[in-house]
């Protein structure tokens, strides 16, 4: 049952999965804005990849290019869209900038139904199978490291500055609409390579599969793997793709499971699992120094105020 | 000319079903600040409670409505209470309360494909199919119920909001949640009553809408153009939630009537997209500033 296929399988979905939530954790967990709608750039780039690739012998509106051009093209479109997306939607505050994004991801999707070159609702079938587990993991290798490059440089610092405190970066003279941008665009460049290679390896797209509950996976997968950590990004993806396949055995239930799993997360572990952590040397040692320090000054308070006394409570909250 | 009346008329009555749904996203989100999409599901539920209340139980069918609305001001307030209490208690985000929604509403969905089957279910037979004619239009019996208890159910709520100790309990948690409680007013109560009138109300929009159509566990994502129908008309505004509602509502029918019934759908996202764009604070809403 456990054979290789199968693992490759899922490997490679934890894969695609893993590039666009790599880029929604940089718009989500670095620049705190939350997306609803990057099933939509998903899309983009596995229709425009799929046009790119497809042989003109299937499809009339086929290229038949190489690989490598579909996947720069998907990217490059999901970007173009978002430039645009983000012009008209950057400027609106928390929850309306969701409801934006979730609306376009829908429009998206509803706009494809009734292209019919692509099949419309039918789907599109005839797509090259291209992805492979070895190029899946050289793009997720390449995604990472761009990303913690990005996040160590002063452009990352000015987008978690933003997330942290918008107003206070704004004063401190951070473009806040800019880095905002750059952080949408990169993430739907990410979002519509994952689209591409999502497509060149079910080598069949249809709307339905990008819809909001897409998204919306996507979303807790960051929030699950824990806001503003790339290895907690990793970790869920990979986790995250392969407990359904787990929970296989329990068939219709799995997702009664990981509904109230999300739930539960929410209200007992909202940092996720690494939160603001790294699984790096340095990242490890800096939070068992934080874990110190915390515990010395709790052990404090508690020497200083006797054991009566809430402030233990205090320090836990923090 | 016939043909344009007949379409307001069932514009109005779809419209009117949307209401009572928007109503129960605006009202949570006036006073709690995040769109509650955990109510879509909670809509689904009230119409399988219908649904069941008519096949098995045998109960009339002002009985039936009933439970179904009493079942999901309960579902309404359990959700609230499990998936929210504690967030609200920690003082979390908004961001994190839309995740708790999302995961909720997936919650209901796949207890309910779990438990009762995908499968879509059709309302038995309540009233006779054959339309009331006034001249050369004819109304549905379904759709003239449909728009008067939606009439019904939405006046009530207004007048309890406004002519009510607990109504205006509910204006000032709408205004200022934080002064509200230092007023002495029970703040707790204020947000499980506001979720439980937005629960009933959910029920009898579920009912409806599986006797218009059919019942089945997605209903919720269908729930979601009852949402944008709150944003177009401002979220957290209430007669802004019924006017939008009434406006999409009217519009879909008329795309649907004229253009194509494949673009009816896609019309709320444009309207939606619309919106943001030029008004994001919507027809009534409040000022989207201070909503950061």
């Amino acid at each position: 049952m456990m054979d290789w296929t199968y693992i490759q399988g899922i490997l490679m979905l934890a894969g695609i999965n893993l590039i666009s939530v790599l880029g929604l954790s940089l718009l989500t967990g670095f620049t705190g804005l939350f997306s609803f709608g990057h099933a939509g750039f998903m899309a983009i780039g596995a229709y425009i990849g799929a046009l790119m690739t497809v042989s003109p012998s299937t499809t009339p509106a086929g290229l038949g290019l190489p690989f490598f051009v579909g996947i720069i093209a998907g990217g490059a479109a999901a970007g173009i869209v978002s430039y645009f997306i983000g012009r008209i939607t950057l400027n609106l505050k928390g929850d309306y900038f969701c409801i934006a994004t979730l609306g376009f991801g829908e429009a998206i999707r509803l706009i494809l139904n009734n292209v019919q070159i692509f099949g419309g609702s039918r789907g599109w079938p005839g797509v090259p199978y291209k992805s492979t587990l070895p190029v899946i993991i050289l793009v997720d290798v390449i995604a990472v490291l761009f990303l913690a490059n990005l996040i160590k440089s002063r452009h990352g610092r000015n987008m978690i500055a933003v997330r942290e405190e918008e107003l206070a970066a704004q004063i401190s003279g951070i473009d806040v609409f800019k880095y905002k941008m750059i952080a949408l665009i990169i993430s739907a460049v990410y979002a519509g390579v994952a689209g591409v290679f999502f497509g060149h390896y079910m080598t069949f797209i249809q709307p339905k599969m990008f819809s909001m509950t897409k998204s919306t996976e996507l979303t807790i997968i960051v929030i699950f793997g824990g806001l503003g950590s790339i290895s907690g990004s990793v970790l869920g993806a990979v986790l995250l793709t392969a407990l359904p396949e787990i929970l296989r055995a329990f068939e219709i239930w799995r997702l009664v499971f990981y509904g109230a799993a999300v739930i539960l997360i929410m209200i007992s572990r909202p940092k996720g699992l690494m939160g603001g952590m790294e699984l790096t040397p340095s990242g490890i040692r800096k939070a068992r120094l934080e874990r110190k320090a915390r515990l010395d000054a709790r052990a404090e308070a508690r020497r200083l105020n006797g054991l009566e006394d809430g402030s233990a409570e205090e320090g836990r909250g923090a | 000319m016939t043909q344009f009346f007949q379409q307001v008329i069932n514009g109005l009555s779809i419209g009117s079903v949307y209401a009572l749904m928007a109503v129960g996203y605006s009202l949570v989100y006036s006073i709690m600040n995040f769109s509650n999409f955990a109510h879509g599901g909670v809509i689904m539920l009230g119409a399988y409670f219908g649904f069941f209340s008519l096949t098995l139980l045998h109960l009339p069918f002002f009985a039936a409505f009933l439970l179904a609305s009493f079942g999901t001001t309960i579902l309404a307030i359990i959700v609230e209470r499990i998936a929210y209490k504690p967030l609200r208690e920690r003082k979390a985000p908004f961001l994190y309360f839309i995740i708790s929604a999302m995961g909720a509403s997936i919650l209901l969905e796949n207890i309910v494909i779990a438990t009762i089957g995908p499968t879509f279910r059709t309302y038995p037979p309540v009233f006779e199919r054959t339309p009331i004619s006034i001249g050369p239009l004819a109304i549905g019996r379904l759709d003239l119920l449909m728009f008067a208890i939606s009439a019904a159910c939405l006046t009530a709520l207004i007048l309890f909001i406004e002519k009510t100790k607990m109504g205006k309990a509910i204006q000032a948690a709408a205004y200022n949640i934080k002064a509200c409680a230092l007023m002495g007013i029970n703040t707790d109560k204020v947000i499980l009553i506001v979720f439980g009138l937005g629960g009933f109300l959910a029920g009898v929009a579920g009912v409806f809408f599986g006797m218009k159509y059919t019942v089945y566990p997605q209903i919720g994502n269908i729930t979601t153009k009852s949402f944008i129908a709150a944003v177009f008309g401002g979220l957290g505004s209430l007669p802004g939630a019924v006017l939008g509602s009434v406006i999409l509502g009217t519009l879909e029918t008329f795309v649907a009537g004229y253009l194509s019934s494949q673009y009816r759908d896609l019309i709320a996202f444009v309207i939606l997209i619309g919106v943001l764009i030029i008004r994001p604070s919507g027809i009534m809403g409040k000022n989207t500033e201070d909503k950061a």
